[in-house]
């Protein structure tokens, strides 16, 4: 904590996929934290947190990025990200990449202690709520695979999207299973990951919400780029674009048409 | 078998446009993860047992060669004889070798993973010896001349017509005349059928679910009591099991027995838990005269030490098949050898090779759920990664994907340049989507764009506009 502001101090991992592709997210994010009492900072030293290349089995690329990583948020008191999967990597991941090197190890634990998912973590360590929030939408919420079995995020989300007024929250079936998306797996079997993301598809239409939500903006970005091909009108917004009261942007993937 | 996991693709996207299977592979997705998630939360020691179940198999794989020893004494004291092989020839030929001895024209089968993987009914049958198989779901595809695609439901790929169709085809010499399409008349037409069968039968070959060392038992478990029929009737008992089915106790069998039916089933116990010890003693009503125990290393040993050892553990409960969403996608032929599923994608590359299997390992989605629900907690996406750092280390695999990784990562070591990258392809992929908002084709991301649009990057990056505002003073 710093004294100086006596606020807490929170590194913001704002994630590749947030960076390039909806910085709406990241700012969400730096949003909710300061609503929270949060002084985020956003250090300058990062890019991903290396699962492309992990996940393509480049394990030399990765330990070199997850040095980078480990670098970049030393001394933070709390490190965020705004994704389960990101976070999950850096919290489970990194220690497993250096069990070969204790002093890599050491610091890989530390910085995974000080890890956490963000919806989890405004929830659970900072006891927030959204205070006049409203969205009038029937939401149904889609579990991350990271964010469920990695980070066991599972009720923070729904509790804190229960405090949203007017917000009506719907559960789909088969709620645990996991929507296609898997980083690179999506684009090496896109025929495999198109009959799961339709299944999840089916799943979430059938509960009658216009909206989807989720944690991972990969897997938001999967599904709503599916059901924009399937020509489904379905709005997908991330968690913490809904919980800052950016609820009325614009869907992931959505134009003026 | 004939292995053909290097098709993988080809073979998914065979099966993902086959109606039926998906029909069958929705009944597995729908009825096996609610019955197994019944079970388990009807138990509250569930979880404690899982972790027992594990500690039991690392105990005993830590201790192989002492319990394996300790076992072929007790079955040699029973009366019985134990076949060390270390390759699946070795066991074939030893099976042949106690047909043989037994002068066997047929021999019935109960259901036995081993015995797929050692391609047995093939062999024997080139030897001009029958096999049988009187598992309802083995004799099935046996008719149909398939492999398994399930390790617990070899023919849930089996649509009913299907099966009427093959009982029509088969069963027409034994005096069935009419297409039967009544599953209740179908299953009593196999059963009359194979009736005849075990009583005519010399050997009866079975699996084993578990090796107990302190008595020199083998276990099966089944539903159907086909195996009890299969090992008692014949003179002759032949039990083909791989050597990690080998467990110290009885107590250890029944703690494993529990987790193994709630996560295959959802049953408490399967419905007939068989013992077999030794052959027929004097006193004895029925059961075999003699007592034969092929057991079967066919690369195990060489997975101890390395991290491919916690596989071991397997019980061969189906369950992270049952709850695998590629597995739902693309069944269990598409694996292309013996084991489906996430055990198989683990399995079968240290088997029949990586270079053969690559794909297996790599179509995950690492969601995870097989781990969450493996009954001795085997950590398969964890084994799938070890296999796709082996194929990058190994360069086995398209180039291009292995090339596209080290480009990326280049960038994303250079935290400026990477910077300046994605500034650009932000902007770039902007303006290709224009005020759609997404992109529905894109040359070089065609893998995503095949199936999906691409939701476009709003244009600046969040780093860009973070630097900004930062400057502007917030
Ligand atoms: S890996 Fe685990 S879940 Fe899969 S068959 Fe083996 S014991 Fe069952």
């Amino acid at each position: 904590m710093s004294p100086m502001s006596g606020k807490i101090e929170v590194a913001l991992f704002v994630t590749c996929l947030v960076d390039l592709n909806r910085p709406s997210v990241g700012f969400a994010a730096v949003k909710l934290l300061e609503q929270a009492g949060c002084r985020v900072s956003v250090p300058d030293a990062q890019t991903c947190c290396g699962q492309p290349a992990y996940n393509s089995g480049d394990r030399k690329t990765t330990r070199d990025i997850a040095a980078a990583v480990i670098e970049a948020f030393r001394g933070y008191r709390y490190v965020v990200a705004p994704s389960g999967s990101c976070a999950g990597m850096i919290k489970k991941h990194y220690p497993a990449l250096f069990k070969d090197d204790p002093d890599m190890l050491l610091a890989a634990e530390d910085l995974a202690a000080r890890t956490h998912e963000l919806v989890s973590f405004l929830a659970d360590v900072m006891d927030f709520e959204p205070d006049d929030v409203k969205l009038d939408r029937k939401v149904t919420y889609h579990d991350s695979c990271s964010s469920l079995r990695e980070m066991k995020v599972v009720n923070q989300p729904r509790k804190l999207l229960d405090e949203v007024d007017d917000l009506e929250l719907v559960e789909a079936e088969d709620r645990e299973a996991c929507c296609g998306f898997g980083g690179t797996f999506c684009i090496k079997y896109p025929e495999i990951s198109e009959e799961m993301v339709d299944r999840k598809i089916d799943n979430l239409l059938a509960t009658k919400a216009d909206m989807v939500t989720a944690g991972d903006l990969g897997c938001l970005m999967n599904i709503a780029g599916r059901l924009h091909r399937r020509g489904e009108k379905m709005k997908v917004l991330h968690v913490t674009e809904i919980l800052a009261g950016m609820g009325k942007e614009r869907g992931i993937g959505e134009g003026d048409d | 078998m004939q292995v053909t996991s290097r098709k993988f693709k080809e073979s998914a996207h065979e099966a993902m446009a086959d109606e039926d299977l998906r029909a069958a592979m929705n009944r597995i997705r729908t009825a096996f993860t609610t019955a197994r998630a019944d079970a388990a939360a009807e138990l509250p020691e569930f979880e404690s047992l899982r972790d027992q179940a594990a500690e039991i198999k690392d105990h005993v794989l830590d201790n192989l060669d002492y319990y394996l020893e300790y076992f072929e004494q007790k079955v040699v004291a029973e009366g019985g004889h134990v076949h060390w092989c270390s390759t699946a020839e070795e066991a074939r030929q030893a099976v042949l070798k106690i047909c043989r001895d037994a002068n066997a024209r047929t021999v019935t089968k109960g259901k036995s993973m081993i015995t797929e993987e050692i391609a047995l009914n093939k062999f024997l049958a080139s030897e001009g010896i029958e096999p049988i198989e009187t598992d309802l779901g083995e004799y099935i595809i046996q008719l149909a001349d398939e492999p398994p695609s399930h390790i617990i439901g070899p023919a849930v790929h089996k649509t009913r017509e299907q099966v009427t169709d093959l009982f029509h085809e088969h069963h027409q010499q034994y005096g069935y005349q009419d297409r039967e399409e009544d599953p209740e008349k179908l299953v009593g037409e196999a059963r009359t059928v194979l009736r005849h069968k075990y009583v005519t039968a010399d050997v009866g070959i079975t699996g084993a679910n578990f090796l107990i060392a302190e008595t020199g038992s083998t276990v099966i478990v089944t539903n159907e009591g086909n195996g009890d029929l299969t090992q008692s009737l014949p003179k002759t008992h032949i039990v083909v099991a791989s050597l990690e089915k080998i467990v110290p106790t009885l107590e250890d069998a029944s703690t494993l027995m529990r987790v193994l039916a709630r996560s295959a089933t959802g049953q408490e116990m399967s419905v007939y838990t068989t013992f077999s010890t030794g052959p027929k003693r004097k006193d004895d009503i029925d059961g075999p005269e003699n007592f034969h125990v092929v057991l079967l290393d066919g690369g195990r040993t060489e997975m101890l030490g390395t991290e491919l050892q916690e596989l071991l553990r397997c019980i061969r409960c189906g369950a992270c098949m049952n709850h695998c969403p590629v597995y739902h996608a693309v069944g269990g032929h598409s694996y292309g050898w013996v084991y489906p599923g996430p055990i198989g994608a683990a399995l079968n590359p240290q088997m029949v090779g990586i270079e053969e299997a690559r794909h297996l390992p790599n179509a995950s989605s690492f969601c995870g759920r097989c781990e969450e629900v493996c009954p001795v907690r085997i950590p398969l996406p964890k084994i799938l990664r070890y296999w796709r750092e082996k194929t990058f280390e190994q360069q086995i695999g398209p180039q291009p994907d292995r090339w596209a990784i080290e480009w990326w990562g280049f960038f994303a070591k250079r935290p400026w340049l990477y910077r300046q990258t994605t500034r650009l392809a932000a902007r770039v992929l902007s303006m290709i989507a224009g005020d759609k908002g997404r992109i529905r084709s894109l040359p070089f991301a065609k893998g995503w764009t095949s199936v999906r649009d691409l939701p476009a990057p709003e244009g600046k990056t969040f780093m860009e506009q973070w630097k900004k505002h930062n400057r502007e003073g917030r």
